[in-house]
């Protein structure tokens, strides 16, 4: 029993430069990291764990290899926590206005 | 095929005469100057064609609407006779919530119309929700090239959002980490696919934003008689200013001041992997708003359509907190809830109201369209997330990449004027620095009166005391 199966949403990583491949005019520290990215589609093979070299077809159908790094991915970006400096704004604005 | 760096960049000539169906060279006068007017007419549509084209596709002719309640606040903490009436174009209206639809309508046209069967762009904002809703609408495939995470694989949330829009959308999204590769990307996926290229520099892209403000133009003077007295414009890359007083000049509006603003993050490197989530908004910014006045041809093609140099007639600065304060009284006075980048015209314009008489008309030229990721609260939870001081206070005391400071009240809403003669300088003094060993011609000399907005003799002058400086 695989993580994914074949026909599956999955995510897969790719390492598109090593350090040592990009170029020399970077900050030092970006300069020390890979260059990766991570793109969606649908897996092609059978069955894979998170950690296998995969093949999927995009969403425009190309087919693209790389790790399987998760399955079923997620939007979790959010409305985020209320903020206390922006929650007073309306009404001190408003008593501004009616007091004109 | 040698894929390293070094080897695509060097291909990058070929591969984007292929992807873009534009031959440069031809437009080169000499290493100084081109013939600007023959590349923003090489796309060959004509106005009524341009027009039309974006309307078949939903864009364009979006709601203008007064800020009666925002000028009446402003208008109480202005000296007497002072605080201009304050108009924003709702570009949040457009089918994919910004008035980017407008850039990627005609080049998703032009790109069916070539045969070309489908469309890439880097962008991690709305430009490439844009590129993808329209290629939905004209049925070729898009990708999608989106700078989003850092090295911990933290992502900015408003980029995070823009991924799920455009996957939304059909497209096939790489969301990468930082680096100026996404260029490199670029060009490789061009060459395997074949695609377009959906330049924002392009002529296609330029033009649809003149529709924007010609329409600011139009609208105005058919609902108040008169053409805007100043229209107020975030600037990054310089396209948003270029197509907008081109358009307004279209129109008719000749006196019309353009004011360009950036949300002021100097003091960030945009290619750090430290800064880049240190930051609350990933375009409309000075990391790309002075380079890019300062020297345009930095861009994906070798000669930049957008110059916003050439048009710009002032350019201003605002901080994040001042941005996010705008946000929250779009909403709670105008019951309008707009994303916070796309504010950053109106908080300059907040400032900018007050120097202006009553009976005058600035005009702001956009909103954007909010979601998870985008709203302030969003975006300042993240930026605590991230070790950065939140709270109310004097804006002017703002660090970018260490503090935002959200105003106590609105009088404290102050643009930073950037001087701008020092960029037209700066600018000359890039062409002539760029072209080293090549001496200026009169038709040089000209062009760059143009490109900066100065004169000849400025120009001449210019170039005379530069010449004097490396001959010794």
């Amino acid at each position: 029993m695989t993580d994914s199966k074949r026909g599956d949403l999955v995510q897969i990583h790719k390492i598109i430069l090593e350090p040592d491949q990009r170029p020399d005019n970077l900050p030092s520290r970006t300069k020390s990291v890979p260059y990766e990215c991570w793109i969606k589609g649908f897996l092609i093979n059978e069955g894979a764990n998170v950690g296998d070299e995969v093949k999927i077809q995009t969403f425009i159908g190309r087919e693209l290899s790389g790790i399987l790094y998760q399955v079923s991915p997620i939007y979790d970006h959010n409305f985020g926590e209320p903020q206390k400096e922006l929650l007073s704004i309306g009404n001190e604005v408003r008593k501004k206005l009616e007091r004109t | 095929m040698d894929n390293s760096y070094s080897a695509v960049m060097s291909r990058k000539k070929d591969i984007l005469k292929r992807a873009t169906g534009i031959d440069y060279d031809k437009l080169e006068i000499s290493p100084i100057a081109f013939d600007y007017e023959g590349l923003m007419n090489s796309c060959e549509y004509s106005w009524e064609d341009v027009q039309r084209i974006l309307q078949e596709t939903g864009v364009g002719n979006t709601p203008l609407v007064e800020l009666k309640n925002l000028t009446e606040l402003v208008r109480s903490i202005s000296p007497p006779g002072k605080g201009a009436r304050i108009f924003v174009k709702d570009e949040a209206a457009n089918p994919s919530g910004s008035f980017k639809d407008r850039r990627a309508a005609l080049s998703i046209f032009h790109a069916e119309k070539l045969g070309y069967k489908g469309v890439v762009a880097a962008s991690s904002g709305n430009y490439g929700a844009a590129v993808a809703s329209q290629a939905a609408k004209r049925a070729l495939k898009a990708i999608i090239l989106q700078e989003v995470y850092d090295s911990r694989k933290v992502g900015q949330p408003e980029i995070l959002e823009k991924t799920r829009a455009c996957e939304a959308y059909g497209a096939e999204v790489w969301q990468l980490t930082v680096g100026p590769e996404l260029f490199y990307i670029m060009l490789r996926v061009l060459e395997e696919t074949d695609f377009f290229s959906a330049s924002l520099y392009v002529p296609t892209s330029l033009r649809g934003i003149e529709t924007l403000g010609y329409e600011l133009a139009q609208q105005t003077f058919q609902q108040e008689g008169r053409f805007p007295d100043m229209v107020v414009v975030t600037h990054a890359g310089g396209g948003n200013v270029t197509g907008t007083a081109r358009g307004l000049k279209k129109a008719g509006s000749h006196d019309t001041v353009v004011v360009g603003v950036s949300v002021d993050l100097r003091g960030l490197h945009m290619a750090s992997d430290l800064d880049f989530n240190r930051k609350s908004f990933p375009t409309g910014h000075t990391g790309f708003g002075i380079p890019f006045l300062k020297w345009p041809d930095r861009t994906d093609v070798p000669r930049n359509c957008a110059r916003g140099l050439r048009y710009l007639d002032r350019y201003v600065l605002i901080s994040q907190g001042e941005v996010f304060y705008t946000t929250e009284l779009l909403a709670k006075l105008e019951g309008m809830e707009r994303g916070p980048a796309g504010n950053t015209s109106l908080a300059g314009a907040i400032s900018l109201a007050r120097e202006l008489d009553r009976d005058q008309i600035l005009l702001v030229q956009e909103t954007e369209y909010t979601a998870a990721g985008k709203l302030p609260s969003s975006q300042l939870t993240f930026a605590k997330e991230n070790g950065i001081e939140v709270r109310r206070g004097n804006p002017k005391e703002s660090v970018p990449g260490k503090t935002i400071v959200i105003p106590e009240s609105v009088d404290q809403i102050e643009v930073e004027d950037f001087d701008i003669e020092k960029i037209r300088y700066s600018y000359i003094e890039n062409a002539i620095k760029m072209t080293e060993g090549y001496v200026a011609t009169r038709e040089d000399i000209l062009f760059l009166a143009e490109d900066s907005k100065t004169t000849f003799d400025y120009v001449r002058e210019t170039v005379e005391s530069l010449n004097i400086k490396t001959a010794n």
